[in-house]
């Protein structure tokens, strides 16, 4: 009986200190989304409340019209989109020659690519401006998408190589009996194959490329070339109170975020746990 | 004979690799190359071909300066607070989800969530919630908890504005941290833990003698991010503190390199500052590394 109390006490104070949790995680979140319904004129009211008493979308409206929101969402879905399409690519290509085709230099250009993985991407801003500069890839989009698959690519080749490792090579080598190409191996044998390390990879370049700030907000002066992050940030600091406005823009982006964790979630742990990546 | 086969090979392989390296060589290799000598400059970005050699004057100038000695100092203690706390909170995190209960995977999206979110966003919602007159969080220490008499003015202070700024670190970093660390116990055999129940190891003994020394490896990992996420950090604070903010007191490393470089166009000094930054993580990275290593030996 002692035990059994015992027990109940501590699922009790488990689910407490869960909810408690919960709380501290998502009372930020709500006072954020209460936020962005309250009219400017309460928005520093006191007592600060957690519940819009004259609810509006009036800033949802007025961020997606007239601050060009609806532009900004486009340009990051854009950019993200495109990003993790060649990161996919690029990543599964250079991952499909370190673990099938034997070239000279194979294995030191590998490391190469691991101690990429190990640079503080912020220091390389400075001179990644002065390349970008150099192409013409400063205020576009282009610029934003080819640095984003650059800064993903050590990470994910080495993700995608474990992936690869585990398909098994029966079915190439049948395949190259009947004289495939290697492109066509890599198409339509080791991608359909490593689907779920594709997703992996796909939701962590995407969440990458649509909350990214600090190239974006070097590489784009030109108001309409924004991408949220920046345009939210930038907004903040031009119209200095308007946090109504700033949170329902914030949200807008939050959107699809949450909609491709809760879609993904078990993708996703499975990928942070096994490689460690930083979310 | 040889030759040629492995020139064929290369040839196939060729077409495979090239996009990635040259992407690679474009945006990671020439522009740390690059990085490195505009450091040993006085860099003009307008007229490179002006640029005068000084030698290390660049890093000598940023280790002299109070700036950014008050930047190093600030950093460091961002990451002392942030890596135990979130190392702390996970743990704890962790711990309560490694059990059979009911929604698991409900409070671990909501868990997850502020990992997922930009920091822009969490950054200036972190700034709402601070705000000296009618921010909630003085609203909820004076009036409902009753610990405070007046209004604290958070961003103001140059020591009070990362209370804000270290609390968002660890608030956001929670649900990593615990995800990797349930991955970890995950892997810690559960009839170890029913052999130490059965000598009569209470749940305390248990986690002390059994979870945490198998834990370790996972534990001097997160060690090693979290430290570089740290030393790394930037956004929260160039936002909150608007980069410095009050008379540069509050900077970060990353946020004086950003104002060197992008305010006052010193690309020289600001390359110094990253590489000072980059050697600093590296030689944290190895020592702990190391450490590491030494204990998944033992």
């Amino acid at each position: 009986m002692n035990l059994r109390a015992q027990r109940a006490f501590g699922r009790a104070l488990t689910y407490l200190l869960l909810l408690l949790g919960v709380g501290i995680v998502a009372v930020p979140f709500w006072y954020m989304v209460a936020t962005s319904l309250k009219p400017q004129a309460y928005i520093f009211e006191i007592p600060p409340s957690l519940w819009p008493r004259q609810a509006t979308l009036a800033n949802y409206v007025v961020a997606l019209s007239k601050d060009r929101f609806g532009l900004y969402f486009i340009n990051s879905l854009v950019v993200a989109v495109c990003a993790t399409a060649l990161t996919v690519l690029v990543a599964g290509m250079l991952a499909y020659a370190f673990s099938r085709l034997d070239f000279p230099g194979r294995e030191p250009l590998f490391y190469v690519f691991l101690v990429g993985m190990m640079i503080p991407p912020v220091m390389l801003i400075i001179p990644q401006f002065i390349v970008a500069k150099y192409l013409h890839l400063l205020n576009s989009l282009v610029g934003l998408i080819v640095v984003y698959v650059t800064m993903n690519l050590a990470m994910q080749t080495f993700l995608l190589r474990g992936f690869f490792e585990g398909v098994p090579r029966d079915l190439e080598d049948a395949a190259r009996i009947d004289g495939a190409s290697h492109w066509t191996i890599f198409r339509r044998i080791v991608l359909p194959l490593s689907r779920p390390g594709l997703a992996v990879v796909a939701i962590f370049t995407f969440l990458y490329s649509w909350d990214e700030f600090p190239w974006a907000h070097v590489a784009i002066q030109e108001t309409a070339r924004r991408t949220l992050p920046i345009a939210i940030a930038l907004f903040q600091s031009e119209h200095l109170t308007e946090w109504g406005q700033v949170f329902a823009a914030s949200i807008v982006a939050l959107i699809p975020v949450v909609i491709v964790f809760v879609l993904f979630q078990r993708h996703f742990i499975r990928g942070i746990a096994t490689t460690g990546l930083k979310g | 004979m040889g030759l040629r086969r492995s020139l064929t090979r290369s040839l196939s392989a060729l077409p495979f690799i090239l996009p990635g390296l040259i992407l690679f060589l474009l945006f990671v290799i020439g522009p740390m190359a690059h990085s490195l000598r505009m450091s040993f400059y006085d860099w003009k970005i307008v007229h490179p071909e002006n640029s005068v050699w000084v030698g290390l004057e660049n890093y000598a100038r940023a280790l002299a300066d109070p700036i950014f000695r008050r930047a190093v100092l600030n950093t460091l203690a961002y990451t002392l607070v942030t890596v135990p706390g979130q190392i702390m909170a996970g743990l704890l995190v962790a711990v309560l989800l490694d059990q059979s209960i009911r929604g698991r995977a409900f409070f671990r999206v909501v868990y997850y969530l502020p990992v997922i979110t930009s920091w822009v966003i969490v950054s200036l919602l972190f700034e709402y919630m601070f705000v000296g007159q009618a921010g909630l969080v003085n609203f909820i220490l004076r009036d409902v908890l009753h610990v405070i008499r007046d209004n604290i003015r958070w961003l103001a202070d140059p020591i009070l504005v990362f209370v804000p700024i270290d609390l968002l670190g660890i608030w956001k970093g929670v649900g990593w941290t615990a995800i990797i660390l349930l991955a970890g116990l995950q892997t810690i055999p559960q009839h170890l833990q029913e052999a130490a129940a059965v000598d009569g190891a209470g749940p305390v003994a248990r986690f002390r003698y059994v979870t945490f020394p198998l834990l370790r490896p996972t534990l001097v990992f997160l060690l090693v991010v979290l430290t570089i996420g740290g030393l790394n950090a930037y956004i929260s604070n160039l936002l909150i503190t608007n980069g410095g903010d009050p008379l540069d007191l509050t900077h970060f490393v990353l946020t004086l390199m950003y104002e060197a470089t992008f305010a006052k166009l010193d690309f020289g000094y600001g390359s110094a500052i990253s590489y000072l930054l980059t050697a600093f993580v590296f030689a944290i990275s190895v020592f702990q590394i190391r450490l590491l290593r030494r204990q998944v030996a033992f």
